[in-house]
């Protein structure tokens, strides 16, 4: 497959394109200047984001992104919720990756709790599985979304064919769809189905095929090429000053992955690459996030392998729900459950900083302890919030259709970016 | 919270278990630097759960984190996250703003701390040595109040214009605004 | 009975019916949503116009960016304080007649979200036709709904909106 990349790419002439925005620059920009509102409520701005466009003719001038429509007060919510009800609100911060948004949380706690080591290894696998299989999902609603803001309406019909059916195997193993739920602090709150294996190998099965065909649709395309490549550049000292993370910052020639660097969940044990490419435009954003796929895939059968039948649960009583069946026999496990169930467990005073890489970049979660069973301050590193500071300067000198396809390829979530 | 240097687990500069740091990768090296080059500027060293925490006088932030970016062998050149921290209505000094670092050439992550007394609510800002604190510090001064010397445009990002107060302080209600 | 089984004997190819059912049928049989996608159930609506939902075999699949094209206005997810005004400007720019559907328990509710920042219920906005459970709604949830909007404009009389707009400003509800 990997083939399909370089091979037959239409080398394509961007000179007069460069040329003519070049004369525009030199014209007295701002004279001419006329101030558009892009959003809240647009189309292609994926969420409820604003952008303040200062336009010379179909020129962007500068860009002032506005955001905050969609502000939740989810930080301050979590200081109100025992450490448990809080992996439902992390679900909806970015709801395209909730199974990484419960790990991000779940594994803070963990590590102020000191109880990181003590996950059992088909937790860890499984934990490893889903959020891959997640990152899958994320990033077909970015292809799906990003094909049609350029106007590509079919693949958005394939992608999210494909994502249907990642929801249908969430949906049998927590009965959720998108908001999940499903990892604990501790662990996981019950094993997934009998027929979770047969899914996710038929899932697996399929997709290789799946890809290959929005790779036909696309990646040779030359209107697609030409809407995105050397638009919205980005080098990697500019992007690494920004913060930007994910494959945004890999688009840029920088091969840094949370998962290589700081490893989690035994990441370090499987075999998978961290696709870079050089040209940090629109288009390079794309061919990183298009590979990252099938390395998904190669973590996800690995992790399917792997998958051997034990615990699920760490063996803390005082942290863990004990199982159903143990709480028909154990008195001490009813009480455990009672206690749990009606104040939760409280976390030794300390702080803790998290960081997993989301679907859109480093994701991490800061939480401060002060001994009880609710968090004193937590703070979430949304990768979209810190990615989204990069639009001024990716759009400057840009035209203004342009604008839709950088917005696009930064793959923003607007409930992670205004939490 | 009362006071988190009270608790048992944080260790204090100087009684700082030399297996904690050892845990934390680069952080030996990183804090004798730091030590030998601005003294008293670095306040106190916590090292738990394999974080190092290091507490910086306001004055020196920014040389702090500039030498942190260019030093060769540090290479701090992520600032991964920024955010205020407001310690309850009884501490003293009461606000804290919290840097996490990263190295990309090393992967070492260091967290930076620095203090903000409420009557003097402001820090200097990080603009210059890492752009994209920008953002992070116009939503701390949005949710939590800290205002930031000579940062280039401190407006609120999230909440709307009508709103008065900053949310993520402990005395504002979680409902019935 | 009366006119009509006389003028269908007569002519054959003449069907009566009342004007009311006519405009309410033509009005029902192609709800034009307004896209109005704030958060989670967003990607819910998305999907119930997609391959496998396919809301299109109800009529309502042709979203237009433009409120001035729409008929009805799905609110999916949570209504922030900031969006909120936005919200209603864009609800007084759809012309009449116009439906809404609130999506999702944020928007009917405020959800599990009871702070200082959200809408505790998009009816302290708009008014609301449908009210849509759900954390997000699945898909078929939003069809559902679809149709219960159509059920209820089967049973609107011409009168109840022309009336409306007579009435003075704020005697309304």
């Amino acid at each position: 497959m990997s083939s399909l990349h370089h091979s037959n790419v239409i080398e394509l002439d961007y000179a007069p394109q460069q040329k003519i925005r070049e004369m525009l620059r030199e014209r007295s920009a701002l004279d001419n200047a006329i101030t558009v509102s892009m959003g809240p409520q647009h189309p292609s701005t994926h969420g409820v984001l604003r952008l303040e466009l200062t336009l010379d003719g179909e020129t962007v001038v500068n860009v002032k992104p506005d955001i905050g429509y969609l502000h939740t007060g989810m930080e301050k919510q979590m200081e109100t919720k025992k450490y448990q009800q809080n992996i439902v609100i992390t679900d909806r911060m970015d709801y395209l990756n909730p199974m990484g948004n419960n790990l991000g949380y779940v594994m803070a706690v963990e590590k102020l709790l000191g109880i990181a080591r003590d996950i059992p290894p088909r937790a860890q696998t499984l934990r490893v599985l889903l959020t891959e299989l997640q990152r899958l999902a994320s990033h077909l609603v970015w292809l799906g979304t990003h094909a049609l803001d350029l106007g590509a309406m079919s693949l958005f019909f394939y992608c999210f064919r494909e994502r249907e059916k990642i929801l249908n195997i969430y949906e049998a193993v927590c009965g959720g769809r998108m908001t999940v739920s499903y990892f604990r602090v501790g662990g996981l709150p019950y094993d997934v189905p009998p027929s979770f294996n047969r899914l996710v190998r038929d899932f697996l099965d399929e997709f290789p095929a799946a890809l290959r065909e929005y790779h036909t649709l696309l990646t040779n395309n030359p209107i697609f090429q030409k809407r995105t490549r050397g638009v919205g550049v980005l080098s990697g000292e500019d992007a690494i000053a920004l913060g930007v993370t994910g494959p945004a910052l890999r688009g840029s020639g920088v091969a840094h992955d949370v998962r290589r660097a700081e490893p989690y969940c035994g990441y370090e044990t499987y075999d998978f690459d961290i696709p870079v490419e050089r040209d940090g435009d629109v288009y390079a954003r794309y061919l990183v996030r298009m590979r990252e796929m099938e390395e998904s895939l190669k973590i996800c059968q690995q992790a399917l392998d792997r998958l051997k039948p034990g615990p699920i649960k760490a063996d803390s009583p005082k942290i863990v729900l004990p199982d159903r069946e143990e709480m028909k026999h154990q008195m001490d496990a009813l009480i455990h459950h009672f206690l749990l169930a009606a104040y939760g467990f409280s976390v030794p005073p300390g702080e803790a900083y998290h960081a997993i890489e989301g679907s859109k970049g480093e994701l991490g979660f800061y939480i401060i302890s002060d001994g009880s069973e609710r968090p004193f301050r937590c703070h979430v590193r949304g990768p979209s919030f810190v990615n989204l500071q990069a639009i001024p300067k990716l759009c400057q000198g840009a035209l203004l259709a342009d604008v839709v396809a950088i917005i696009g390829s930064l793959d923003i979530v607007l409930g992670e970016i205004d939490r | 919270m009362s006071n988190a240097e009270a608790s048992p687990v944080v260790a204090s500069a100087d009684g700082l278990a030399a297996d904690d740091l050892a845990l934390v990768k680069g952080a030996t090296d990183a804090l004798a630097r730091l030590r030998q080059r601005f003294q008293s500027a670095i306040e106190q060293v916590i090292a738990h759960n394999g974080e190092v925490t290091v507490y910086v006088a306001r004055a020196a932030l920014v040389d702090v984190a500039r030498y942190l970016r260019d030093e060769p062998k540090l290479l701090f050149n992520l600032l991964s996250d920024l955010c205020g921290v407001d310690r309850g209505l009884e501490a003293d000094p009461r606000f804290e703003v919290v840097y996490h670092l990263f190295s990309i050439p090393h992967g070492y992550r260091l967290r930076l701390k620095t203090r903000v007394p409420e009557n003097d609510c402001e820090a200097p800002t990080l603009v210059g040595v890492y752009p994209t604190a920008e953002w992070h510090e116009r939503e701390a001064f949005d949710l939590m109040g800290i205002r930031f010397t000579n940062h280039p445009d401190l407006r609120k990002i999230l909440t709307p214009d009508d709103l008065e107060g900053h949310p993520l302080r402990k005395d504002f209600p979680l409902q019935g605004y | 009975m009366g006119l009509e089984t006389t003028l269908g004997a007569a002519l054959p190819e003449v069907l009566t019916a009342r004007l009311e059912d006519l405009i309410n049928w033509s009005r029902k049989s192609s709800l034009w949503p307004a896209t109005f996608g704030l958060a989670c159930c967003a990607i819910e609506m998305m999907n119930a116009t997609s391959a496998r939902n396919d809301l299109a075999r109800f009529g309502s699949e042709v979203f237009r960016a433009s409120p001035r094209q729409a008929d009805v206005m799905i609110v999916a997810g949570r209504v922030s304080r900031k969006m909120a005004p936005v919200l209603r400007r864009i609800y007084d720019q759809m012309p009449e007649p116009k439906w809404v559907i609130s999506m999702g328990a944020c928007a009917t509710a405020g959800g599990i979200f009871n702070n200082y920042a959200i809408v505790q219920g998009v009816h302290q906005v708009v008014p609301v036709d449908v009210y849509v459970p759900g954390c997000p709604p699945r898909p078929e949830t939003l069809i559902y709904a679809v149709l219960k909007l159509q059920e209820k404009i089967m049973t609107e009389r011409l009168t109840d909106r022309r009336d409306r707009d007579l009435l003075p400003k704020g005697a309304a509800a």
